[in-house]
């Protein structure tokens, strides 16, 4: 690892401030990503700006459909929560298939959102809900927050401090995860409330989340696994790495929603 | 130079580190603690893992400055004077080790999943939770056989001091 500064902010605006006076400043959180990109020199920040002790960041507030999640809440937070449990436990499903027990206690849904992996788990249960990115300026929907590979609308001194969405009706989430780093070589969070339906498939995507209308169609006619036989997702827009071929994703995004939609319908 | 401070084992410790110092390097080098291992160094293998303020988390993937002011429990601040803690005991009765070196890292994991699974484990859970530590030896099934074995044994204790 290269030679790093590194500063702890005991609030939002100090946070925002140490960013500024930073020369190439990143944030850090949970750091489970940024701290082995560093490590291997992938990334390398001139300063760090340490967001765990801001306690605004931290929490989890349900009002009846509701939930609004901090952006320093960990994956493990999120997964144990009885009241996001209740109602959406899909999300309490994703957040436990993330990395590994000892990530999920450092890693942060505000960090992964931040991030953007383009095999990140959380990007999908954002888009397929439509959730809100609260920043510390500004509210953003999913749709318009995941821009590209790694890339997000944030402006360069922008902090999500939560996301908030209204639980859906119907919720699923399926991965199929890749064996040694656990990351998505491709997941499916699929929603239904009221006659909408929606799917959103992260791992596979060549520029990211995306929405597959292949399978809301089929879904929108009849929420059953049995609706994704025989459907055709085109592969000219995904992946192809060591991992699968982009005609092997094709395949794993019906596989996927099959088993996100029998979650969903519990 | 930054000065950290944390309670490693229940001790007060300080040292003077780079920011860029590995909460692993830091108990190595600084303290002497060696029983935490790297091993993978890229944040999979799970040897390193410690407890940092109740919960377990990979020492290799952690900034000692980020870990400034927390309570760090290793592997060495496990037993009480010269009785194992009970981990430590079931890994010794089940051979739940080979060449050793997954171990500290391995108990560390199993201290925290008994915590946190109050009601008691069953052998699907104890695979699970184990993916984040990796067994060069594959010595899986004893290891695996010692996490329920103590996770019995502390459940039992519990309940009567209860």
């Amino acid at each position: 690892m290269y030679e790093v500064n590194y500063h702890r902010a005991g609030s939002l605006e100090e946070a925002l401030k140490l960013l500024k006076d930073a020369d190439d400043g990143k944030l850090i959180s949970g750091g489970q990503t940024l701290i082995p990109a560093m490590k291997t020199r992938l990334a390398a920040p001139s300063d760090l700006v340490d967001l765990r002790h801001i306690a605004e960041l931290r929490g989890i507030s349900v009002s009846g459909r509701t939930v609004t999640i901090g952006a320093g809440t960990t994956h493990a937070e999120v997964a144990s929560n009885a009241d996001i449990e209740k109602i959406c436990p899909a999300l309490c499903h994703l957040a436990n298939l993330i990395g590994d027990p000892h990530v999920r206690h450092m890693g942060t849904i505000g960090g992964s959102l931040a991030n953007n992996d383009p095999a990140a788990d959380y990007p999908a249960a954002m888009l397929a809900m439509s959730a809100t990115i609260l920043t510390n300026a500004r509210e953003i929907v999913a749709e318009d927050f995941f821009t590209g590979l790694f890339e997000t609308a944030l402006e360069e001194d922008e902090i999500i401090t939560a996301v908030r969405f209204d639980a859906p009706a119907k919720a699923g989430y399926a991965k199929f995860p890749n064996p040694a780093s656990r990351y998505a070589m491709t997941g499916v969070f699929v929603v239904q409330d009221g006659g909408a339906v929606r799917a959103a498939v992260t791992g596979a995507g060549d520029d990211g989340v995306f929405r597959s209308a292949e399978v809301e169609e089929a879904l929108a006619k009849d929420f059953s696994p049995a609706a994704l036989d025989g459907i055709n997702v085109p592969a000219d827009a995904l992946m192809t790495d060591i991992h699968a071929s982009a005609a092997y994703r094709a395949g794993l995004i019906v596989a996927m929603a099959k088993r996100a939609v029998v979650m969903a319908n519990g | 130079m930054t000065e950290v401070s944390m309670s490693v084992n229940g001790r007060k410790t300080s040292g003077a580190v780079e920011d860029r110092t590995l909460l692993s390097h830091f108990l190595r080098e600084t303290l002497g603690l060696t029983g935490t291992h790297v091993g993978c160094d890229t944040s999979q293998c799970g040897a390193c893992t410690i407890h940092m303020d109740g919960r377990s988390v990979k020492s290799c993937s952690i900034l000692a400055v980020q870990a400034d002011g927390s309570e760090i429990l290793t592997i060495e601040g496990l037993a009480e004077g010269d009785t194992l803690h009970p981990v430590q005991a079931a890994f010794k009765e089940h051979h739940g080790l080979q060449c050793g070196f997954c171990t500290p890292g391995m108990i560390m994991a199993a201290t925290d999943m008994i915590r946190r699974h109050p009601d008691g484990l069953t052998e699907a859970t104890v695979r699970e939770e184990l993916e984040g530590n990796i067994c060069r030896c594959t010595g899986y099934h004893n290891i695996v056989k010692a996490i329920l074995a103590a996770a019995e044994a502390m459940g039992d204790g519990r309940a009567r001091a209860a």
